[in-house]
């Protein structure tokens, strides 16, 4: 079974993920700070990582190039899903190594785990 | 303050671009304008005095004292000058940050409401699945909200991003007119395109130009009642690509027509019959055309139909 490390303070979307993403059958791993969520993805190596940006202890961003200067995981596919647009945003996140950057805001839950399964599909 | 703050104060195209102002309502643009005032004045003061005031120390009197109320006044000018100019940028921001706050639980509401629709966590009832189609159709009217709320403090804290590239309004059009066909059969609206052949392509930013046809065409299906037709028509004029989109619908009031392009305004007769939008479609279309240097305009007469119309710069 494909492993999801999604990292998001939010729970209330912690929980719809872990919802679907169980449906779908993957496991889902959360974290709810961008610390956490680094440490998870450095014992648990998931198959795929959902990443907010705006996250307490440790932004976003950080996580990511953290990630990306880390050789055992810096092959693992990160998509980040965030409700920040700025084109600055976007093009920092893909500069440091993201797959995919999902604006929450446009995308229905649908569409989202067709990006997960894409993704993880290589 | 360094030097290069300092520097950067008497930039003042810049300064004038942080408030989103046109020259003539930026502060310190009108600052500058106040001094040249306050030299010319004292001149012609000095002048008139030396003239036809036979003692010199009168003169420098009346000099001083013109200088020194005008240079009051001028202050007190350019002080509420910022003031309001602060207090609009402050206000722009507090709308911006309130929209991004609100997104986050809108999502949460919004993939909430999705997940059980989908029936992935149990089957649900023809009665509740009306009422979720409600809280979704809510949820997304709200992000539509916020969006266009967002839009429009970034337009007026000139930090909507305008990036030109080279493109076909004829495919873009056409493309949305495929994306607006299931809305205008429902509406039992029918629309119409013409383009004259060989239109060159325009510079402008697609997807701000894709929102302005967006706002339009939907004004145009939605406020026709009952039975009717769009028409949308591409052509070129001059150094300009023309696009006009005609519709049957209900019409704006002629009295009304003046506040047409204005934040939030909706009018009367419209409200009887839409009681969905915003109200900020038009305000953020004319906002886009302006910065991507056309122009753009409307005609209309109440229960005939409206038709509204923009020009893009070919280069």
């Amino acid at each position: 079974m494909k492993k999801i490390l999604f990292i998001e303070d939010e729970s209330a979307l912690q929980k719809t993920f872990g919802e679907i993403l169980k449906q779908e059958g993957y496991e889902m791993i959360s974290a709810l700070d961008g610390e956490t969520g680094l440490r998870l993805a450095k014992s648990e190596k998931p198959d795929l990582i959902l990443l907010d940006l705006i996250l307490p202890k440790m932004h976003g961003f950080d996580v990511l190039k953290k990630i990306k200067e880390d050789k055992e995981i810096k092959h693992i596919p990160i998509i980040v899903l965030t409700n920040l647009e700025d084109i600055k945003d976007v093009d920092r996140a893909i500069g440091l190594g993201a797959t995919t950057y999902l604006v929450k805001a446009q995308y229905s839950l649908e569409e989202i785990v067709e990006k997960i399964k894409n993704a993880l599909r290589g | 303050m360094s030097f290069k703050e300092i520097l950067s104060q008497l930039n003042i195209p810049a300064q004038c671009r942080k408030y989103g102002l046109s020259l003539w309502q930026c502060p310190q643009f009108l600052f500058l304008v106040m001094g040249l005032v306050i030299t010319v004045s004292t001149l012609t003061a000095y002048a008139i005095g030396a003239r036809y005031v036979e003692d010199p120390r009168m003169v420098a009197l009346i000099v001083l004292l013109t200088a020194a109320i005008l240079f009051i006044v001028a202050v007190i000018i350019t002080n509420s000058f910022e003031r309001l100019a602060e207090a609009n940028r402050m206000k722009s921001e507090f709308v911006s940050i309130v929209s991004h706050q609100l997104r986050s639980p809108l999502s949460n509401l919004k993939w909430a409401t999705e997940l059980l629709m989908s029936g992935k966590l149990g089957k649900t009832e023809e009665k509740q699945t009306e009422y979720f189609k409600i809280l979704k159709e809510n949820s997304d009217r709200m992000g539509e909200l916020i969006k266009d709320l967002l839009i429009v403090s970034r337009i007026e804290t000139a930090k909507l991003p305008i990036k030109k590239v080279e493109f076909s309004l004829e495919d873009l059009v056409k493309e949305l007119i495929k994306e607006f066909r299931p809305f205008a059969q429902a509406s039992n609206v029918e629309i119409e395109f013409q383009a004259k052949r060989n239109l060159p392509k325009i510079f402008a930013d697609p997807s701000q130009i894709r929102l302005v046809i967006e706002n339009l065409s939907d004004n145009a299906i939605r406020y026709i009642n009952g039975k009717g037709v769009v028409e949308i028509k591409v052509e070129r004029k001059e150094k300009n690509l023309y696009l006009e989109i005609r519709d049957t619908g209900v019409g704006i009031p002629e009295e009304e027509q003046k506040y047409i392009f204005q934040k939030f305004f909706r009018s009367e007769n419209v409200l009887k019959y839409q009681t969905q939008g915003s109200g900020l479609g038009l305000y953020i279309s004319r906002a886009i055309i302006e910065k991507s240097g056309g122009k753009i305009g409307f005609k209309s007469e109440e229960n005939k139909g409206s038709t509204f119309w923009f020009t893009l710069p070919l280069k």
